[in-house]
């Protein structure tokens, strides 16, 4: 009975990936405290007294002031006791996780493919585009009107992945520079297309397009929240699909082959092109499809397209995607944990003073990151063991495919 | 470079060699190019009644003896030029040429077709729109000098092998600690060695976290980005914005005037009239091209990048030269955040805006060489002045559309013109001894 307790707690205790994950949030806490507490001037001055007087004011407000901060964000992200609503606060952890999940599959999925998907904002502009045009242009029953935003987004999205694809497959254009350009390129389109007449809402002075018509808006699922909608429903699908695809389907099995052998796969007789592209389409689908959170879901309340529609969903995917260790369960996960911190920064920020800015959770996000893709950094800093496996202490547990590694120094 | 005479066998593709494909494809673009410049600019509405093109020739807000503006009839240059390009993309089409007359053509073309851009841009019947040349090389100089210090740093980086996607980061970084430290000691030029001292500690975590913790390059790039847009965002916040005078306020950086050099015609108040960064800029990307080509330290990191193994055999410490290369390209980045910082006198949450990206692309397009990364930042640099001057005149494009000019360009370019390119062989892949 203690021998098993003992294996157990060795278990917990070597650089196992929970272990690693776990620690690596705590880390990354520790961090984002220790940033809440350097921005405060008031406690920066404590600190400078230290020595002189009142030694124990220092360490005592600062306590007090990370730990208000993160039981604001905690009150934020998963449970508010003092709340009419107490469950509400996990509600909207996940509207902002949905988001999140389907932008981290989008760059999930080509890096297992072996390409680096950084072009999720053009992705996301143009599927925005032709969900926007689709939902305020035509008119429609409600379900089918639903269905064609959610259609137009897709495909808006999957133009531009497709693209990218295809250009790194016909004409050798690295999809890095090629991503980076058709970002830049949506982002004036975007600006000048919400000033067009066809666009622009004519009752507003700013640049902004006009609503989408309610037919078009995600039904809500109940709840005492009414922004959980159909979106969170898709984003479950997509994972399942996503899952199925990588590990059940013919496609998937080409796509990993690609990933983990190029050359290999191409003796084998997969067409490395074409599944490029394949790839680069499912993937800006997948950001069209967060277009269509953002423009139909119940979370905006314009409904509409503004310059900065984008909201860097593109670049936060690719983080997520890291997170998850682009396995699609991974992602979600992930997407949960970063849609709990966003959730929890804007009340965080709200109920502070002086304010604790919601960057703080930026910070926290990108640490958390490091740590897992470094778990021998998390190794080193806890002393843990190594995992006890045959050779696998010696190799580190890779985030990227091999040839994700190659794909981005083949270019980079 | 030994390793690069080593070229792969061309791959077959169906109806003929990859060469001949990128041939015509490269040729295609060229005629597609100089029908867009035929009929758009050289036949289109603008240029018609016999209009004619102004371009200003003084820059307007520096000394500089005074130089008459430059007028021409608009239709017949730009056909004549437009001409010239589809007749380039036929030849092109037509023959395989060896690689220096394929990289002179394409400059031809490219500076054909830009010259059509704007001869259009500036043309008008009645001769109100005028287009001030100094200006667009003006404003060129200021936006290329960020892109080239951070693609230097990324050439650096990469020569030995560190991908550097996190450029964004160490220019934004730099950028934050100049302007903190600067206002704090009350001097610009202290701000800006922080700001170099920022740049090389970005630098430093992502070497360590590469090279020492063996993290997957690309992503980590892309992680620190964050972790600097974070940091920033949040003491930009918390700091700069409650309390502007004692955290965010410097004085633009002045310039210095080379005497004589400075009123040569045209381009001396543009070149020789600049803040002192500039000349540092061109210095480097010199003495990184002497240093890659003609150094022991150049000869090293190249092999390092190429073969590590190799170099490690003979004796060279691989992970020593990668932790000092990533640290110089760094403080490369941190001193183009400077710049940006120094410019304008104060920092704005996010300022670099997509800039390092720019710079990574620049790395790449200019094929890993310092007058490359030079070109390449300049040529975006140009597109994107040349947008914004060209914003004034009264275009049937609307701004927003010519502000992706410059990027539009590039993917043309990339697609079009200049196609595979090859990374230094070890790029990106941890040395692991033994």
């Amino acid at each position: 009975m203690s021998n098993r307790l003992k294996r157990i707690l060795v278990g917990i205790s070597s650089a196992n990936t929970v272990t690693v994950t776990i620690l690596a949030f705590v880390l990354s806490v520790v961090i984002g405290g220790i940033l809440m507490i350097l921005s405060d001037q008031h406690l920066l001055t404590e600190w400078g007294y230290v020595f002189s007087k009142n030694w124990s004011d220092a360490p005592t407000d600062s306590w007090d002031k990370v730990s208000n901060g993160y039981i604001a964000m905690f009150h934020g992200a998963i449970y508010d006791p003092h709340a009419k609503q107490a469950l509400r606060p996990i509600e909207n952890t996940i509207v902002e996780a949905t988001p999140l999940v389907f932008a981290g599959l989008a760059v999930a999925l080509p890096f297992r493919a072996g390409l680096f998907n950084i072009g999720g904002q053009s992705q996301l502009i143009i599927g925005a585009v032709f969900a926007t045009w689709v939902g305020f242009s035509i008119s429609a029953p409600m379900p089918l009107h639903v269905l064609l935003v959610i259609i137009a987004g897709i495909i808006g999205g999957a133009l531009v992945g497709g693209l990218t694809g295809l250009l790194k497959a016909r004409f050798g254009a690295h999809e890095v520079i090629s991503s980076i350009m058709l970002n830049n390129i949506a982002l004036g389109v975007l600006a000048w297309l919400i000033k067009t007449k066809a666009f622009h809402d004519p009752n507003r002075q700013d640049a902004i397009s006009k609503p989408v018509k309610s037919t078009a808006l995600l039904p809500a699922v109940s709840g005492s929240s009414p922004e959980v909608n159909l979106s969170t429903v898709l984003a479950i699908l997509a994972v399942l699909l996503i899952w199925w695809l990588m590990t059940r389907s013919t496609l998937g099995f080409r796509l990993r082959a690609l990933g983990s052998n190029p050359d290999a796969a191409r003796t084998a007789g997969i067409s490395v092109s074409r599944n490029q592209v394949y790839a680069m389409l499912l993937a800006g689908g997948l950001m069209g499809l967060v277009a269509v959170t953002q423009i139909s879901g119940t979370l905006s309340a314009s409904h509409a397209m503004t310059a900065t529609l984008d909201n860097g969903f593109g670049f936060t995917g690719i983080t997520v995607a890291l997170l998850g260790r682009g396995k699609p369960v991974g992602v979600a996960l992930a997407a949960l944990l970063f849609g709990a911190l966003d959730a929890g920064g804007v009340v965080m920020e709200a109920a502070t003073t002086p304010t604790v800015p919601h960057d703080v959770v930026t910070v926290v996000q990108a640490v958390i990151v490091v740590f897992v893709a470094a778990p021998k950094l998390v190794q080193e800093i806890f002393r843990l063991r190594d995992v006890r496996r045959d050779g696998a202490a010696t190799a580190p547990p890779s985030v990227a495919p091999a040839s994700a590694v190659d794909s981005a120094a083949e270019a980079v | 470079m030994a390793v690069a005479t080593i070229a792969p066998a061309p791959a077959v593709i169906a109806g003929g060699t990859e060469a001949d494909t990128r041939r015509y494809t490269a040729g295609a673009t060229q005629i597609i190019m100089g029908l867009v410049a035929l009929f758009g600019f050289g036949l289109g509405t603008r240029t018609a009644h016999g209009a004619s093109t102004t371009f200003g020739m003084t820059l307007v807000s520096k000394q500089g003896t005074h130089v008459p503006d430059w007028i021409f009839p608009a239709r017949p240059a730009i056909v004549g030029l437009a001409v010239v390009v589809i007749a380039l993309g036929a030849a092109r089409m037509a023959v395989q040429l060896p690689r220096r007359w394929r990289l002179i053509a394409t400059s031809v073309v490219l500076f054909c077709f830009t010259f059509a851009f704007m001869a259009w841009s500036a043309a008008d019947p009645k001769g109100g729109e005028r287009l001030v040349l100094p200006s667009v090389l003006d404003s060129m100089v200021i936006a290329a000098v960020p892109l080239v210090l951070g693609a230097l740093g990324g050439v650096v980086g990469e020569r030995s092998g560190v991908v550097n996607v996190a450029i964004e980061g160490q220019l934004l970084f730099g950028g934050f600690m100049t302007a903190l430290v600067g206002t704090a000691t009350g001097s610009l030029w202290i701000g800006v060695i922080a700001g170099v001292l920022a740049g090389a500690l970005m630098g430093l975590l992502l070497a360590v976290l590469a090279i020492r913790y063996l993290i997957e390059q690309v992503v980590l790039g892309v992680v620190l980005n964050l972790l600097a847009l974070g940091v920033t965002g949040f003491l930009f916040k918390s700091l700069m914005q409650t309390n502007q005078n004692s955290y965010n306020n410097l004085t633009p950086f002045s310039t210095v005037r080379i005497p004589g050099l400075a009123s040569l015609w045209v381009i001396g108040p543009v070149v020789f009239d600049q803040p002192l960064i500039v000349y540092i800029t061109v210095f480097l990307v010199v003495a990184v091209h002497v240093g890659l080509f003609h150094t022991r330290w150049g000869l090293r990191t190249r092999a390092v990048g190429e073969h590590p193994a190799a170099a490690d055999t003979v004796g060279v410490k691989v992970l020593r030269l990668r932790y000092r290369n990533v640290m110089i390209g760094g403080a490369f980045a941190g001193l183009g955040g400077a710049w940006l910082v120094g410019n304008v006198g104060n920092f704005t949450e996010n300022m670099t805006n997509g800039k390092g990206f720019i710079a990574l692309a620049a790395v790449i397009f200019g094929r890993w060489s310092p007058f490359g990364a030079l070109a390449a930042a300049a040529l975006f640099g140009f597109t994107d002045a040349l947008a914004s001057q060209t914003s004034a005149l009264q275009l049937p494009i609307p701004s927003d559309l010519l502000s992706t000019l410059p990027y539009v360009a590039t993917l043309f370019a990339v697609a079009g013109l200049i196609g595979r390119v090859r990374a230094p062989a070890a790029d990106g892949k941890p040395y692991v001894k033994g």
